[in-house]
């Protein structure tokens, strides 16, 4: 549908397939899974209708390099990855970019639901989607104010994915039907613990309290997230009764500490890895504004203050789930100030 | 993207325009030749017979009739005999029947005859089946090496076979390589097999309808053939099979073309095929092979101009096809450089097949004695009975910028020397 308003538009068009797997012939199985032959032949049948070319291109050994390998050597570091962030980061709108613009085109229009603005004053702004509820600027804001400038997201403006939805069925695109996509892409089957643990392989390890006592016991510190409450197995209750969640994550010794739901929140957070999309707030004072720490979370409020390649930000409220390796996406209204890798707790 | 208003665009319909022959310059009749207008209205004319050729009815008779007319003239045209001659559904069939089948007769008559001889370079037709009677039905398969332009030595076949430690049943070799164009040493392959009694099975796809081809006197137990590159309608191909040839069939049923291919025969095919390689064979004759080589030469000085470091296989050298050039252009990943040929409307192959859209590394320019890198590096271009100086020229125009586009892609290797042979 991006493809089919981007040729509205008055654009010249082509469609690219990326084909990402390695294991070419996969069938799609419900929602799970992408860039199975059925995803491939929907794009080449959407060309077709919309008189466009249509090619595939091989990504697969870039994706597996830069988005799987990185996956899951931050979940053996303790961290909680966002995958669709590095794709983003490092295959859509670098590899594929680079690719296309060798080949004479401008730039990469996809379908996330973001909006673009440019601004009488010359400056290119990221903004939410109209459709707050499926709202992608939170795994764009990546992209850096270059990659920004040869972006389009023609769907960003719509009312709601089911106004999509009508407008293909009315074109005669067959994606009305397609379920939305969710989970991780290469996790085909949407067991990411399984996934993991063929990966990187059994690790026993002891799970401890937040006094040092150990508690339980687990297959490897990896597969745990900070908030995480399930799975634990914890043999004997807390001497309060209360639950016990995930508080930290120690692959360096292997060990899970739990405790109560108290110790989950904080305060304060600090990402690095800094790309800002703002030059006109620079933020180097304290800077109101919203955070989001998760892709489906809400932003709070929060200050933040940025020194170089880090950005130091202070919430309004205590938070829970903050889960070291996720993206910290800084808004001011709809609007994208910049975004941070979020670093352990000190 | 440029800005460009095709106003061609209709909601709903596929863009015929973009894929009307008029505004591409096609050089793909490797792949496929378009469909000779003599051969549409040879397929029109026929289709109005309305029997099933095996009917006893006077309307079954007449399509029979038809379909005798067209093995008749296809078996004049090819040095056979009409009983030799079976309509299949295409090249693929035919290679399967011609080498299964013939593994499987042995087989039958004597289970200690597993062997199977072939090449490194064969098409996936004629390399797929042996594969996988080796990996699921315990045949001993011997692959022969090529040279640097793809060639068999008939002695390394020799050797194959005497080396095998079970009897061979069958070796499969082509005549003419699709991806590279090299003539093999058929005549030779004959011969050295002929003296050890194995049947040989030739994959005749890329040849017939380019250069003259004797059945009779050619040795082989079997040749497949294809209708859609001599400019028949996809769908229809022969299988050359000697009467005294040991072969089984591959699908069953009401035992059609002489029990080796059950089904009902379409005579408007088998005679829109049979026309089309009258065509062809007499274009042939006629000397279209010096046209054909003399675009094919244009295109190695096209590439060369393009690509100084190109490694060039073309009908300039000896033991080559007419119609196809090949070549291996370091730093210039295939898939980039046929996007920015398509997009300036030039038809191109890669050479190597398609999985799921994504372009496999040449298993031919591996055997070849190229790395990986050089195997993803392949262009593909092949002249036929379509084929004008427009297209040519038009290639020739190009291939600096398509080349240039490709070179500058990330991750197509900064191979510059793709010529690490193997011994």
């Amino acid at each position: 549908m991006a493809a089919a308003r981007a040729v509205d538009a008055g654009h010249e068009v082509v469609g690219v397939h990326m084909a990402l797997s390695r294991n070419r012939d996969e069938y799609r199985t419900g929602s799970r899974g992408c860039c199975s032959i059925e995803d491939a032949n929907d794009a080449r049948r959407a060309a077709d209708k919309l008189g466009i070319p249509y090619y595939v291109w091989d990504l697969s050994d870039e994706f597996h390099d830069k988005v799987v390998t990185d996956f899951i050597a931050e979940y053996e570091a303790g961290r909680t990855p966002n995958p669709c962030v590095r794709c983003n980061e490092f295959i859509k709108f670098d590899t594929l970019l680079e690719r296309a613009q060798a080949l004479g085109f401008d730039a990469v229009v996809t379908g996330h639901y973001a909006r673009i603005a440019d601004t009488p004053a010359g400056q290119r702004e990221l903004h939410r989607a109209h459709d707050s509820s499926k709202d992608q600027s939170y795994v764009l804001a990546v992209m850096g104010p270059d990659k920004l400038a040869r972006a389009i997201f023609p769907l960003g403006d719509v009312a709601s994915k089911s106004e999509v939805r009508a407008e293909a069925a009315a074109r005669g695109l067959g994606l009305s039907s397609k379920p939305d996509s969710y989970d991780i892409c290469f996790v085909a089957d949407g067991d990411t613990k399984g996934f993991l643990e063929r990966a990187i392989g059994p690790r026993p390890g002891d799970i401890v309290d937040e006094n040092g006592e150990v508690v339980g016991a687990h297959e490897g510190a990896y597969s745990f997230t900070v908030g995480q409450r399930r799975g634990l197995r914890l043999p004997r209750p807390a001497a309060d009764g209360a639950p016990r969640y995930v508080t930290e994550v120690d692959t360096a010794r292997n060990v899970v500490v739990v405790g109560p739901e108290t110790l989950l929140s904080v305060r304060e957070l600090v990402a690095d890895q800094v790309v800002w999309l703002a030059a006109d707030v620079p933020a180097t004072s304290p800077t109101p504004c919203q955070v989001q720490v998760r892709a489906h979370g809400a932003a709070v409020d929060a200050t933040v203050v940025r020194v170089g390649d880090t950005v130091n930000v202070s919430l309004a409220e205590p938070m829970r789930g903050v889960a070291a390796g996720q993206s910290a996406v800084l808004y001011q209204g709809t609007r994208v100030l910049g975004q941070g890798t979020i670093g352990h707790r000190p | 993207m440029r800005a460009r208003a095709r106003t061609f665009v209709r909601l709903g319909d596929v863009n015929r325009a973009a894929y009307d022959g008029a505004m591409r310059h096609y050089l793909d009749h490797a792949a496929r030749s378009a469909l000779r207008p003599r051969a549409r209205e040879a397929w029109h004319e026929a289709s109005d017979l309305v029997g099933n050729p095996s009917s006893l009815h006077q309307s079954g008779r007449a399509a029979r009739s038809r379909l005798e007319d067209a093995r008749e003239l296809v078996a004049s045209l090819l040095g056979a005999h009409p009983t030799e001659v079976i309509f299949t559904s295409g090249g693929t069939e035919a290679d399967n029947i011609g080498i299964v089948g013939a593994w499987w007769a042995h087989t039958a008559a004597d289970p200690e005859c597993r062997g199977i001889v072939t090449t490194a370079v064969e098409h996936h037709a004629a390399l797929d089946p042996v594969r996988w009677l080796a990996s699921r039905h315990g045949a001993h398969l011997s692959v022969v090496g090529v040279d640097a332009h793809a060639r068999i030595e008939a002695d390394a076949v020799a050797e194959a076979v005497d080396a095998s430690p079970l009897p061979t049943a069958v070796v499969s070799v082509q005549w003419v390589n699709n991806e590279v164009g090299t003539v093999q040493p058929l005549a030779q392959v004959v011969e050295v097999a002929r003296r050890r009694g194995v049947p040989v099975h030739a994959d005749a796809v890329q040849g017939v309808g380019h250069m003259p081809f004797d059945f009779a006197a050619s040795g082989l137990a079997s040749a497949a053939m294809s209708g859609h590159k001599v400019g028949a309608p996809v769908g229809v191909g022969v299988l050359l099979a000697k009467r005294d040839a040991a072969l089984a069939p591959v699908m069953w049923g009401g035992g059609q073309e002489r029990r080796l291919r059950s089904g009902t025969v379409d005579a408007a095919s088998a005679w829109a095929c049979a026309v089309a390689l009258e065509e062809a064979v007499a274009e042939a004759r006629a000397g279209v092979s010096e046209r054909l080589i003399g675009w094919g030469t244009r295109i190695e000085q096209a590439i060369h101009a393009a690509a100084g470091d190109a490694i060039i296989h073309g009908p300039s050298r000896d033991h080559a096809a007419p119609h196809i050039v090949h070549a291996i252009i370091p730093g210039a990943p295939a898939e980039a450089l046929l996007t920015a040929l398509d997009l300036a409307h030039i038809d191109a192959s890669p050479g190597a097949a398609c999985t799921a859209g994504v372009i496999e590394p040449s298993h031919v320019v591996e055997a070849m004695g190229y790395g990986a890198t050089a195997a993803a590096q392949t262009l593909r271009l092949s002249c036929g009975w379509s084929t004008t100086d427009a297209d040519v020229e038009a290639l020739a125009a190009a291939l600096p910028g398509a080349v240039a586009s490709a070179r500058a892609t990330r991750g197509g290797g900064t191979s510059s020397d793709p010529r690490t042979l193997v011994g």
